[in-house]
C-alpha cells in the first residue's frame, strides 16, 4: 500500500512521515474518499496520536504530504505548511479536551467565534446543535459536570459546527464505561453518517473499528501492516497482533432465553437475561475442532467444512463454511494430527461460556 | 488516667505535645510583632496621623509604584514566562537562573546594580539621558524600576509553572477549531492558568509594595517623589514613632485585605 497512492480530488490523501527522537518513525499512507470512514486500528504506542496531530496541523511532517479536497496542507519538500487554524480539520480528541473554563454552549460556539461569526449568530447555531443532540438543557453547565457520554456529544458538536472538510475522532469511546460505550457507538455511527466528508476513527478497540469503519488500516510500530474491509481483517488477519485483537468472530443475532438466533444457526449463551439484537463475539481459540462428533460439555456443536487454511507463525487459522462461517485457531501440530486439509469435514464445538454477548 | 483509650480518643489521636508547643511558638513569631504594633498604636491621634502629608505622600508613591511595577511585570513577565515554558533554546537554564536571581540577591545590591546601569552616569543611563533627557534615579520611574526588578520574578515563575501544568492539547484543540495564536492565548491559555496568574500578580504586587533596599539605593528617599511607605516607616522610626505606627498599620491592613480577597485563588495555585 505504501507509495503510488491515488490522488483523489476530494477527500484526504496523505503520506505521513514523522520521526521522533527515540528511534520511532511513523510512515503511513492514507487515502479517505468523501463519505467514507476509515478506522486506524492499532495498539498503544503504534503512532496513532501522531497521525492525528500531523493531519490536524499540530505536528509538522518530516517527509510526505497531506492533501485535503485537493488543497495541499503540508509538504516539507516544498516548504508548504498550513497552520492548524486554517486547515478545516475537525478533531474529537481523546478524553474530549473540552475547555473547562467555558460552559457547554461556549465550547460549542468557540469554533464559530474564532472565525469571526457574530456572537449572537454563533450562540444561536450552537444552541440549535445542542438541541439537536439533546443537550439543550445543559448549555449553561461546565464540562466537568457532564457525564462521559454527554461530554462526547458536546465534543462532536464542537468539532462539526465549523463544517470541517475532514473529521478525526481519536479514541472517541475509550473514556466511557462499558455500558455507555455500546449506546454511544450507535449514536456516534449516526453522527458519522450525517457528516458528508471523509472521516477517520482512531482506536485500539477492534469492535469499534469493525462497527464504525468502511475500511480498516491496521497500524503497528509506526507502519500500516494491513488494509482492508472489516471482513478482510477479521477473516484474513495478516499479523499475530491483528489475529489476536481483530480476529474475533462477530455474530449478529437476536437473543432470548439463553439463545442467540442468526439466520442460519442458534447459539447457546451463558447469559439468560439478555434479549433483543445482540453482538456475539467468539475468539478463534475458543472454537474446538474435531474430526468426529464430540460428546463433551459444549452446548454448541455442528458439522461443517474447512474452506480455507492459513498459516502464520506458530498458529493456523481455519475458516469454516455453512451454516455459520467462523474462524478457528489451532496449532500446526493439531492440524497434522487431525489430518485437516481444505475441504475436510469437521465438527465444531463452542462452550456457551466462551461466547461474549453485548447489546447491539 | 486509664490505659484504655476511649473511642473518641482513637478517632482524634492527640498530636505529640512537643510538636504542639513548637507550632504555637512558630505562630507567635508572626503574632507577637503584630500585637506590639497594636499595643503602641496611638488610637486617638490616628486620624490626624493618617492624613498627614508624610503619610499621604508615601501612600500615593507606594500605590503608583507597586501598581506600575505589577503592570510592567505582567506585560513583560507573561511573555518571558511563555518563552521559558514553551520555547526550547540553548541556555534556557541560564535564563531561568537570571530571572530568579533577584529573589535571592540582597535588594541593596540590586539597587546598586540598577544605579550602575541606569544611573545618570550608568552604562545605559548616560546615553539614554543624552538622547531623551530621561533620569531614572530619584524619580518615580526609579521607584517603579526598582520594584519591578525585585518583584517580577514572582510573576515569571508562577506563570511559567501554570503554563507547564497546562495540557497543551487544550491549545491544540482551540487551533483546530480555527483560533489563531492570539485568540488561543486570550481565550484558552490565560483563562486556564487564571489562578497561577492571579497568584503571581498578587505576589508581585505584595513584593513591590514592601520593597525597600533597592528603592532607597537606586531611587533615594525624597518625600513626595520617591519615598514609599516602607521608606517613610524607616525615617519615622527615628523622628516620629506615632507616624511610624500609623504607616505600619496601613501596610498591615492592605496586606491582610489582599490575603483575604485572594485567599482561594492563592492557595489553589501555590
Amino acid at each position: 500500500m505504501v507509495g503510488g497512492a491515488v490522488i483523489h480530488s476530494t477527500g484526504l490523501d496523505a503520506r505521513l512521515v514523522v520521526s521522533r527522537g527515540d528511534e520511532f518513525t511513523l510512515d503511513v499512507s492514507l487515502s479517505i474518499p468523501e463519505g467514507h470512514t476509515v478506522a486506524l486500528l492499532g495498539p498503544n504506542g503504534a503512532g496513532k496520536s501522531t497521525v492525528v496531530a500531523a493531519i490536524a496541523g499540530l505536528l509538522p511532517l518530516d517527509e510526505g504530504h497531506i492533501t485535503l479536497d485537493g488543497r495541499v496542507l503540508d509538504v516539507p519538500a516544498t516548504d508548504v505548511l498550513v497552520p492548524a487554524e486554517d486547515r478545516s480539520v475537525g478533531v474529537v480528541f481523546q478524553d474530549y479536551v473540552l475547555f473547562p473554563h467555558m460552559t457547554v454552549v461556549e465550547n460549542v460556539e468557540f469554533g464559530l467565534r474564532s472565525r469571526k461569526t457574530p456572537r449572537r449568530s454563533a450562540h444561536e447555531q450552537a444552541m440549535s446543535w445542542l438541541d439537536r443532540i439533546g443537550l439543550g438543557d445543559l448549555a449553561g453547565r461546565k464540562p466537568n459536570d457532564l457525564s462521559g457520554g454527554q461530554a462526547q456529544r458536546v465534543a462532536v458538536a464542537r468539532a462539526l459546527i465549523t463544517e470541517p472538510n475532514l473529521l478525526l475522532l481519536d479514541e472517541p469511546l475509550a473514556a466511557l464505561d462499558a455500558t455507555t460505550r455500546v449506546d454511544l457507538r450507535r449514536t456516534l455511527a449516526d453522527h458519522l453518517d450525517q457528516f458528508g466528508g471523509p472521516r477517520m476513527v482512531i482506536t485500539h478497540d477492534p469492535t469499534e473499528a469493525f462497527l464504525l469503519a468502511d475500511e480498516i488500516h491496521v497500524i503497528e510500530d509506526g507502519v500500516i501492516t494491513q488494509v482492508g474491509t472489516p471482513d478482510d481483517i477479521r477473516l484474513r488477519p495478516r499479523t499475530p497482533y491483528i489475529a489476536d485483537l481483530a480476529g474475533s468472530n462477530l455474530v449478529l443475532g437476536m437473543a432470548s432465553a439463553g439463545l442467540v438466533t442468526t439466520d442460519t444457526q442458534q447459539l447457546h449463551i451463558a447469559d439468560t437475561q439478555i434479549s433483543g439484537p445482540v453482538l456475539a463475539a467468539i475468539h478463534p481459540r475458543a472454537i474446538i475442532i474435531d474430526r468426529h462428533q464430540p460428546d463433551g460439555s459444549p452446548r454448541n456443536t455442528w458439522e461443517t467444512a474447512v474452506i480455507r487454511i492459513e498459516h502464520y507463525g506458530d498458529r493456523v487459522r481455519l475458516q469454516t463454511g455453512d451454516p455459520l462461517p467462523l474462524t478457528g485457531e489451532i496449532t500446526p501440530d493439531a492440524l497434522n494430527d487431525l489430518q485437516i486439509v481444505e475441504g475436510s469435514v469437521v465438527w465444531i464445538s463452542i462452550k456457551a461460556t466462551e461466547i461474549s454477548v453485548e447489546k447491539d | 488516667m486509664t490505659k484504655r483509650a476511649t473511642s473518641s480518643d482513637r478517632r482524634t489521636r492527640r498530636p505529640p505535645v512537643v510538636l504542639v508547643i513548637l507550632a504555637v511558638l512558630g505562630l507567635s513569631v508572626f503574632v507577637i510583632p503584630l500585637l506590639g504594633l497594636l499595643a503602641r498604636t496611638p488610637w486617638s491621634d490616628l486620624p490626624t496621623l493618617l492624613t498627614s502629608d508624610v503619610v499621604l505622600d508615601a501612600l500615593r508613591v507606594s500605590v503608583i509604584a507597586s501598581l506600575g511595577a505589577t503592570a510592567i511585570s505582567a506585560i513583560l513577565g507573561i511573555p518571558l514566562a511563555w518563552v521559558l515554558a514553551r520555547v526550547e533554546f540553548p541556555g534556557r537554564a541560564i535564563v531561568r537562573g537570571l530571572v530568579v536571581l533577584p529573589l535571592v540577591l540582597p535588594p541593596v545590591v540590586g539597587g546598586a546594580a540598577l544605579l550602575f546601569a541606569l544611573g545618570r552616569r550608568g552604562l545605559i543611563g548616560e546615553p539614554l539621558n543624552e538622547m531623551t533627557g530621561l533620569v531614572f534615579p530619584f524619580s518615580i520611574w526609579g521607584v517603579v524600576i526598582a520594584a519591578t526588578f525585585v518583584a517580577m520574578p514572582f510573576l515569571v515563575i508562577t506563570v511559567e509553572g501554570g503554563l507547564r501544568n497546562l495540557d497543551p492539547r487544550y491549545e491544540g484543540a482551540a487551533a483546530t477549531l480555527g483560533a489563531g495564536r492570539w485568540t488561543v492565548l486570550w481565550r484558552v491559555t490565560l483563562p486556564m492558568i487564571g489562578s497561577s496568574l492571579a497568584a503571581g500578580l498578587a505576589l508581585t504586587w505584595a513584593r513591590a509594595l514592601g520593597e525597600f533596599g533597592a528603592t532607597i539605593t537606586f531611587a533615594g528617599n525624597l518625600q513626595g517623589r520617591t519615598q514609599t511607605l516602607p521608606l517613610a516607616v524607616f525615617v519615622a522610626m527615628e523622628s516620629d514613632r506615632g507616624a511610624a505606627v500609623a504607616l505600619s498599620l496601613i501596610m498591615v491592613v492592605i496586606s491582610l485585605t489582599v490575603l483575604i480577597v485572594l485567599r482561594h485563588r492563592w492557595w489553589g495555585a501555590l
